[in-house]
């Protein structure tokens, strides 16, 4: 039914993240009276910025097609921060260099998630996860005792504000419309969502399938290795667990973010309304002085809700 | 993508031309079981005795347990990420109300094993991908169970205690468990006629249908034997750590995964192996061990569970490919 009358706002599937999203901060400030309204979208911008960019890493593998999902992102996530705070050394001269060295930790797990699915020819679900193991183990080993500050200048940077909206908040905006970008107005974005759609079709079509998915996965990895080096400076130093809660937050973005899990179909702009809305609703509950458990339940009710009011559609085979 | 053809009579052609493959992936698993158990033997002879087996494999039984749970879940084409934090919510129910009011205590798992099937359901009939849903319920339990046990502690029941550490004769209890595990799952999934039905629908949903069974029900079923395995296992993991905490099981759905798919299941299509299964989840928990003797540090014992699944995977796809190439 959705997708009969995709052009007007409200069937659009988005728009209701951002309602979401209006709506528990409404209810966050009525119950303080108003009071700190404004640095609740503060904050809440801040930290979607890290969702957003581990959003659009998850959004675009998924968009490949059933099955298709990066499993790997936590523990690409906490390597990446350690590597980016061992590279930067707490100098403001190299801030460029780990950024670099994050990167590559991520593209280089992208490349490796692929190589495991095309040789093993494993779905890519047991090859992120087998993958996520080792760099559990790598990051383990690599971040022991590892207490390193960000430089200076990085961690100025991830706080920034200017005039209440976080910096990053404002790049990551770009960023998103970058992404959108890059997913419908580019040859390889058109690629991503026509194997999503029917891979045998896409391929018949000469759309060079293997390397559209390599592609993805060293374009999901890399955002992974660039939001671990951002979430290192936004908290002052790495940590492994720092990227626990993003495999979790990457998919729910995508799916209330009004992207078809059974791929093919992807929603930039929902990523954003999602990522507040999640935030937000923490927000929220936190005003409301629950505690961690209610907190945990309801989110998860939350996504089960979202899923089942969205409904799945047969995937196109 | 396959045609059904007769939806009639679900004949199974002999196994000829695939008997190599199969038989190669059938011993894989045990293979792999055995090479670990040798590696423990060679390193530290004195660990393959009646008290070194029981406490190697003590923890192999709720892990053996919840990969059983998957297993099921596997089997209809279905992915369950929240066993590990259903695992942790069994554990924290029964550290404190399965203690202090069993039936309450019993209520509640009977009730959460009600929501198992009830996720089935929800998943087949609203067409939503597994996936998705049990991400939500990873969360539902996690908070659940920190409701329940804010702060580690709570205290097993004394029977549950008992019973873990009950000391078979001769051989030990862990493995006795893991036999009896095996053979009823294998009797019940792969032996009886409902069995294959099951099976069926995650091979070819559209045949079993058209067969005139219930997808609705084969599901639901699943789902529900995956509640009451994620109940055991949570059960039997409490009565032998003791006392419980709200993350006791994390890392079991990752752990069940593995097993799974060590044990020479395969992710779609409905073709599972109880037995690969139990073997897989063994393989996993005596992994840990051999890496301790073989004094490798504990920050590659993760690592190394996804070394061994990714070489196993690796000598799977080799097999298959030879076999390609021979047919």
């Amino acid at each position: 039914m959705r997708s009969a009358n995709r052009n007007g706002v409200f069937v659009q599937p988005w728009i209701w993240s951002y309602l979401g999203a209006l709506l528990v901060w409404l209810a966050a400030i009525v119950f303080t009276r108003g009071y700190g309204a404004g640095g609740m979208i503060t904050a809440g911008l801040a930290l979607a910025v890290f969702s957003v960019i581990a959003g659009v890493a998850q959004m675009f593998v998924i968009t490949l097609g059933p099955g298709n999902v990066d499993l790997s992102l936590p523990a690409n996530i906490g390597l990446a921060s350690a590597v980016a705070m061992k590279v930067m050394s707490g100098s403001d001269s190299m801030i460029a260099l780990g950024l670099l060295a994050a990167l590559a930790s991520g593209g280089g797990i992208g490349i490796a998630n692929y190589l495991l699915i095309w040789l093993l020819r494993i779905p890519p679900i047991i090859a992120t996860l087998s993958a996520s193991f080792i760099i559990q183990s790598m990051g383990i080993s690599y971040g022991r005792g590892l207490q390193i500050k960000p430089p200076p200048a990085f961690a100025d940077f991830t706080s920034a504000q200017v005039a209440g909206i976080p910096v990053l908040a404002i790049g990551t905006v770009i960023f998103a419309i970058g992404a959108g970008v890059l997913l419908h107005r580019t040859i390889f974005g058109r690629s991503v969502l026509a194997i999503g759609q029917n891979p045998r079709a896409a391929w018949l079509a000469g759309i060079p399938v293997e390397r559209i998915r390599c592609a993805t996965y060293v374009l999901s990895g890399g955002l992974g290795g660039i939001c671990g080096a951002l979430l290192a400076g936004y908290f002052r130093g790495s940590s492994l667990e720092i990227g626990d809660e993003y495999l979790l937050t990457s998919i729910a973005l995508v799916v209330i973010g009004g992207t078809s899990v059974s791929g093919g179909r992807a929603n930039v702009v929902g990523l954003w309304g999602a990522g507040l809305f999640l935030v937000l609703l923490l927000t929220m509950l936190n005003t409301f002085g629950v505690s961690a458990g209610i907190r945990f339940v309801v989110t998860g009710l939350v996504i089960i809700g979202v899923i089942i009011a969205a409904g799945g559609q047969k995937a196109a085979r | 993508m396959s045609s059904a053809t007769g939806a009639g009579a679900v004949r199974i052609p002999p196994p000829t031309v695939n008997t190599p493959r199969r038989f190669l992936r059938a011993v894989l698993p045990a293979l792999s079981f055995a090479l670990v158990l040798l590696g423990i033997a060679w390193l530290n002879p004195r660990a393959i005795s009646y008290f070194g087996l029981n406490l190697m494999l003590n923890l192999g039984i709720p892990v053996t347990l919840a990969t059983i749970a998957q297993m099921f879940v596997i089997t209809v084409n279905d992915l369950d990420l929240s066993i590990g934090t259903f695992v942790s919510f069994v554990g924290c129910v029964a550290a404190t109300w399965l203690r202090d009011y069993p039936p309450f205590g019993i209520a509640v798992l009977l009730g959460s094993i009600g929501v198992y099937a009830l996720v089935g359901a929800v998943i087949y009939l609203r067409n939503v991908p597994s996936i998705v849903v049990t991400l939500g319920m990873l969360f539902v339990w996690q908070g659940l169970a920190i409701l329940i046990l804010p702060r580690p502690g709570g205290k097993a029941p004394a029977w549950l205690h008992d019973l873990m550490n009950f000391h078979t004769p001769y051989v030990p209890f862990p493995i006795i468990a893991a036999i009896v595990i095996a053979m009823l799952v294998h009797v019940g999934v792969m032996r009886t006629s409902y069995g294959a039905i099951l099976r069926g629908s995650g091979g070819n949903a559209n045949a079993i249908a058209r067969a005139g069974w219930s997808l609705l029900k084969t599901k639901v079923i699943m789902f529900a034997w995956a509640g009451v395995f994620g109940v055991l296992s949570g059960l039997t993991l409490i009565g032998l750590a003791t006392s419980a905490d709200a993350n006791i099981g994390k890392g079991y759905t990752l752990l069940s995964i593995a097993g799974v798919i060590l044990g020479g299941g395969e992710f779609v299509g409905g073709r599972v192996s109880p037995i690969g299964a139990v073997i897989g989840a063994l393989t996993l928990t005596l992994a840990g061990t051999l890496l301790n003797f073989m004094r490798i540090s504990p920050d590659w014992q993760v690592g190394a569970q996804g070394a061994i699944l990714i070489i196993v995977l690796a000598a799977r796809a080799v097999i298959n490919r030879i076999d390609g190439r021979a047919t």
